[in-house]
Formats: structure tokens, sequence, C-alpha cells
């Protein structure tokens, strides 16, 4: 789903009337703007404008590197720069970006927005902890730094903000130091949700990275089987010699026709890729991309959903205060009879600095929904679910949550609008998705 | 390679002069603005990470006295010139050019005069060391006469016949020259223009390109698809040129 015409879309297949105007000058096309888009990999409304605005500016051609200190790997650099640039070029010096989301097509600026995470939430937080100072334009068009020191609140509120509190201009971020640029990677089967939130637990002690690939679609005895994922960066004596190469991409050529995921469809690919793994754990050297970032081999891979896209629900569950929250939830999820392509499982670490920032501490669920007649009903039911469990959802995946779910599940969004209030009296900034959950003015 | 880049801090010349870096190509960078430049550099020698340093000098397309201390300078610097690109222009709507005769002559002058004589002192330059290579962006609005590039297009169709003729002329003598002809490619140029089917990305595009210097290929359309529709171009008839939109 390119955007093309007079036409912006979310990744899932949200549309919105509108263009997208990029220029290498980020400064220039941000001035008087209500919204910067990054890539455009936001599953929802995130990245769209709202009603009555035509033209957002887009950040993708500012991404000049503006000073690297190879000694503490800190890196500044302008927004739209992107993650997998980042990796292509430093990978191969034993540098790694600190957190790395599901894709590799993500921007600093919408990595900040985001405040995204990444298989190692439960040792390293959110990109947020790892960002420096900030170089925001805000309401009144004037550019403003923020950091821990210099305007903190704002600071707070731009981490998982969603671009609300100002255009990120610039991005000061600490890369890692990597003994290779190779990943030594383990996986097993799991038999059910139980064993997996076990599994999972247990993993996050000894291993950096960290995830799991659940069959939603699995019922009963097998509810929440799976494959766990475990990583590490390989020492160099067991790395190759090389650096990885860049791999080949494949390619979605047209959107797919609505039939062709269909449950039969769905539940078929889900149990031969559970069976395919072997019984045994499976360990090796793997390439870092195929680790991180598996979807991004096959380009455009949001057309198997058709001409009417998907949604995913990412959701955080507190399942230490509410044991048996991730169960409901996956009750609910096959109850719906939707289905789902893509099940994602990950046990989160605490809360980081950024007021409306997703995660904290418990188990993550992300599933991949078609759009179908009954998937608003499924949603509603979901977040029902995350809601008598305390937890909440990830804004950059969402475009179907009623305002009413959202509002109850974030008690922080009062101070998250307090300080907005203060930068941006007359709510100038906003996006599609504050407009339908914020009550923000189209 | 040692190279000198003028406009390479923005679109199409940004994007070459990082693969360049990143291949480990010896840079200095000429341009208008001090402040982009050094922008420019520093983002170069970041992607490079060989620890080497790029220099830069101020060079206006628009003050011609400037061109010979420039090149000079980055000679100097460089310690002699294999390669010089020269990606800098200007753009204008064919509305705006035919109401305003300033912006037009300014993008005559830019875009085809003091190229033109640009790369006159880089013609004399190289092939006083002996040969070199030259790339320059012209543009398919070059190809044919058209109603939304009439005053664009005559600018670029002249520095295209001048490109042909250098390279005729001098190829013998070691002067290499390529004539860049990018179709449409999403640049900060570009930007706020409606994309055309067959658009390009700037950086698929300086592979192409890149590759083409190497090569020492003498005319490069990016993306490589605008050679085929070009060549249909150029063979409408008149007539129906007369009636399409394009």
């Amino acid at each position: 789903m390119e955007t093309s015409g007079e036409t912006l879309q979310g990744w899932g297949g949200t549309r919105a009337a509108g263009v997208e105007i990029r220029s290498e000058d980020l400064a220039a096309i941000t001035r008087g703007a209500v919204l910067t888009r990054g890539l455009g990999r936001s599953y929802g409304d995130s990245s769209l404008p709202p009603p009555g605005t035509h033209s957002l500016p887009g950040s993708a051609l500012a991404d000049r590197i503006l000073s690297f200190d190879s000694n503490s790997g800190a890196l500044r650099a302008e927004a739209g720069l992107s993650i997998g640039e980042i990796q292509r070029l430093f990978l191969p010096r034993k540098w790694t970006f600190p957190v790395l989301p599901g894709t590799q097509y993500v921007t600093l600026g919408g990595a900040v927005a985001a405040d995204i995470h990444g298989k190692n939430h439960h040792v390293d937080g959110t990109i947020g902890r790892h960002v420096g100072t900030l170089l925001l334009r805000v309401a009144d068009d004037s550019v403003v730094r923020c950091s821990r020191q210099e305007n903190y609140d704002l600071f707070q509120a731009t981490l998982g903000g969603m671009g609300l509190t100002g255009h990120i201009l610039e991005v000061e971020v600490a890369l890692k130091r990597i003994p290779s640029p190779w990943i030594w990677r383990e996986s097993e089967r799991i038999s059910g949700i139980d064993a997996f939130i076990e599994a999972l637990a247990q993993a996050s002690r000894d291993w950096p990275y960290t995830v799991g690939w659940m069959d939603a679609l699995a019922q009963g005895a097998s509810l929440g089987r799976g494959i766990l994922i475990r990583g590490r960066w390989a020492e160099a004596s067991e790395a190759p010699k090389k650096p990885p190469r860049s791999r080949p991409r494949l390619q979605v050529p047209f959107a797919f026709p609505g039939w062709a995921l269909n449950s039969l469809s769905m539940r078929a690919f889900n149990t031969l890729y559970f069976h395919r793994h072997p019984k045994h754990p499976k360990r090796g050297i793997v390439h870092p991309e195929s680790f991180f970032h598996p979807l991004d081999v096959v380009r455009r891979w949001n057309l198997i959903y058709g001409k009417r896209g998907f949604t995913q629900h990412q959701c955080v569950l507190p399942e230490k205060d509410r044991p048996g929250a991730a169960k409901r939830y996956l009750e609910s999820l096959t109850a719906g009879g939707l289905g789902s392509f893509l099940c994602v499982i990950k046990d989160c670490g605490p809360e980081g600095e950024g007021l409306l920032s997703f995660p904290r501490s418990g188990i993550s669920i992300a599933v991949d929904l078609p759009i179908r007649a009954r998937t608003q009903e499924t949603v509603n039911e979901l977040n029902e679910r995350v809601l008598e469990a305390g937890g909440r959802i990830y804004l950059a995946k969402d475009s179907l949550s009623t305002p009413e779910h959202f509002r109850a599940m974030e008690h922080r969004l009062e101070k998250f609008e307090v300080v907005r209030r203060r930068w941006d009296p007359e709510r100038r900034l906003k996006s599609a998705q504050s407009v339908r959950l914020l009550g923000d003015s189209a | 390679m040692r190279v000198v880049a003028l406009g390479a801090t923005r679109g199409m010349g940004r994007a070459l002069s990082r693969l360049m870096a990143e291949r480990g190509d010896l840079l200095f960078l000429l341009g208008r603005d001090p402040k982009e430049l050094d922008k420019a550099s520093r983002d170069l020698e970041i992607r490079a990470g060989s620890g080497l340093r790029f220099g830069s000098a101020h060079c206006d397309l628009e003050q011609p006295d400037g061109f010979a201390a420039a090149l000079d300078q980055a000679a100097a610097t460089l310690g002699g010139l294999d390669c010089v690109i020269v990606s800098a222009g200007v753009f204008a709507p064919q509305a705006e050019l035919e109401e305003d005769p300033a912006v037009a002559r300014r993008m005559l002058e830019v875009n085809f005069a003091r190229t033109v004589e640009f790369c006159e002192h880089v013609r004399r330059r190289l092939l006083a060391a002996g040969g070199g290579r030259l790339c320059v962006f012209s543009s398919v609005a070059g190809e044919r006469g058209r109603k939304p590039v009439v005053l664009y297009g005559a600018a670029k169709a002249g520095l295209s016949c001048y490109l042909e003729g250098l390279d005729h002329k001098f190829r013998r003598l070691g002067l290499v020259t390529v004539c860049v002809k990018p179709g449409f490619v999403k640049t900060g140029m570009t930007a706020g223009l409606e994309p055309p089917p067959f658009a390009g990305e700037p950086k698929p595009v300086a592979r192409r390109i890149l590759r083409a210097i190497d090569r020492g290929t003498p005319v490069v359309y990016v993306p490589g698809i605008w050679r085929w529709i070009m060549l249909v171009i150029r063979h409408l008839p008149r007539f129906l040129m007369r009636r399409l939109g394009f």
C-alpha cells in the first residue's frame, strides 16, 4: 500500500486524503505544519493528517548524520535518518542502534515519537532511555532544545507523544558497542500460553533479546503454542569474519484478493510454521536482519491483506497483577473468529520516562487482524480484556480503538495534556489519530 | 578517485556523493551555503568512516568569477582531480517562468550559460592533467519541446547538446563526459509536484549514475525506464505532441 496520488496511508491501509511534501530542509517544511510524517510504518492513523489538513511535511530526505563520537557511540542526526541506514553504516564498525523494532524502516523522529521498543525491552527499555537531546519545532513555530537537563516536561511528553508535542528535527542517540555484527540465536517450541509466559520470564533472565511467535489460531490445550526465540550478539570468535551483507528483497507484486487470507489459509500457515520447527531447540549464528526484522525481507508485505488492509492490536497486560490476563485475551481473540496471521508475544520491563510511552512491565501481545465486518467488534472486545487487566494499547499500531476505551486505559493522559497545553495551548499540532482519540478538533 | 562535487548538499548529488564516500573516494564539495557545505562534509566523513576529512569551498553558479579559484582550491586540497560532478541547478514551474522574466533569465543563465562556463573551466583542467571524468546533470526535459517545460527544457537541451559535443571531441584525449538525464526523481527539488508513474528515489538513481561514471557511459537515463519512455517521446509526431498535455 504505497502512498499514491492524493491519498496517504498507514501501513495497515488506513487512508486519509492528503499529500506528503518531502524536502532535505525539514526545518523549512515543518513551519506552520500540524504533523510530520516519517516512513509511514505506523499501522493506523498516527501518521495521517487530520481532516481538513491537506499536506504534511515528510522527514525522510532530512537524513544527515551531524556528528558521531567513536568513543562513546553518541550519534546526532537529522530526524529523517532511518534505523536501517544506521545499521547498514554502523554494524560493520561494531556499533548497533540500541533498540531495534520489528522493522528497520523507521526514522529517528518516528522512533522517538512512538518511543519504540524491541526484543531487549526487559533489559534496555525503550529508545527514550538512549536518547539525549532533541531539537523540536514546537507549536508556536520556534525551535526548542529539550533533554533531561532542559525543558524536561517537553522531552518526556515527546517520548511516545506521537509527534503531537512538536516536529522532531534532530535526535541524539547513544549507539551500543557489540562484539560482532552477527547474532547467536536459539529457538524452541512452546506448548501453550502458560508455558510461554514462564519460558519468556526464564529466557529474559539470561538473554538480552527475547520474543515469541504464537499460533493465535490454536485452541484448547494448544492455546498460545508457539516458538520462543532468544538471542545475543555473537562473540567475535564464533561469528563469521565478514560483516553481514544486505539481503535480497522479495516483493508482493499487487494487493492480494480479499479471500486469499481466510481462516483456513491462516490456520494452515500457522500450523505449518509451528511444525516446521524441530521438536528439539535450534541454535546457531544468524544474520542480524533476519533476527530483528524478518518481515523486511518481503517488500510491501502489507499487501497480502488485500485492498481492505488490516489493523494490529498490540497491548501490554500486567500479568503479575492479573494472572491469566494473557490467556483471557487470547480466548477473546479466538472466540472472535477473525483469526490472526501473525501474533507476537514479549515480556516487557518497567515503564520508561515517556508520558504516553507504551511499554510497562507485563506481557505484550501483538495480533494482526484483517479488516472485515467483525474487526471493530473484535477490537472492542480485546480492549475490554486490556481494560480488565489494567493494561494499555500501542498507539503506533492503532486505528480502531474508541476514545472511551483509550481514555479509560490511559491514566497518564491528563499529565500529557498538561504539557501539551503549556507548549501548544491552541492545540495546533494534531493528527488523524489525535482527532479520533484525544478529541482534537478537525 | 579524487572527486569535486558541485551541488552535493541535496537531492541526487547528495545520494551520489554518499555512495562515493562510502566506497572510499576522496571528495571536495562546492556550493553556495557554507553551513550546508559543512554539514554535508561532516555527514560524508562519518559515512566514509575512514577518518579522512572532506574539504569544501564556496562556489555559486551565479558568480562565474569564482569558478577558477574554487576549482584551484579543490585541486590543491585533493592533490589533483579525477572526476568532477555538477548536479547543481535551479528549477521553476513553467507558469512561474512565463510570469516573471527575472526568474526565467536566472534559470536560463544558471542551468545553461553558467553551467557550461563552469564545465569549460573543468575541461581545461582535466585535459591539462591528461584526462578525467565530467558528470553533469541535464534532464529528460531537454529531449523534446514540451508544454510543461518549455523554458526549463530549452536550457537543458542546450546543456545536453554541449555535453554531447564535448564527448565527441575530447573523449580520445581522455576527457570522459557523462550526461545524466533524470526523469522524475523524488527530491526536495520536486517536492510538492505530483510524482508521475515511474518516479525514482535518489538512492537507486545514484547507484545507476555511479555505474555510468565508472564505465564512462556518455548518456544515462535515471531511473532506467526513462530511456525507453524518451525513446517513444522523441519519435512522437508533432501533431500529436501539440495535442498532448505533457
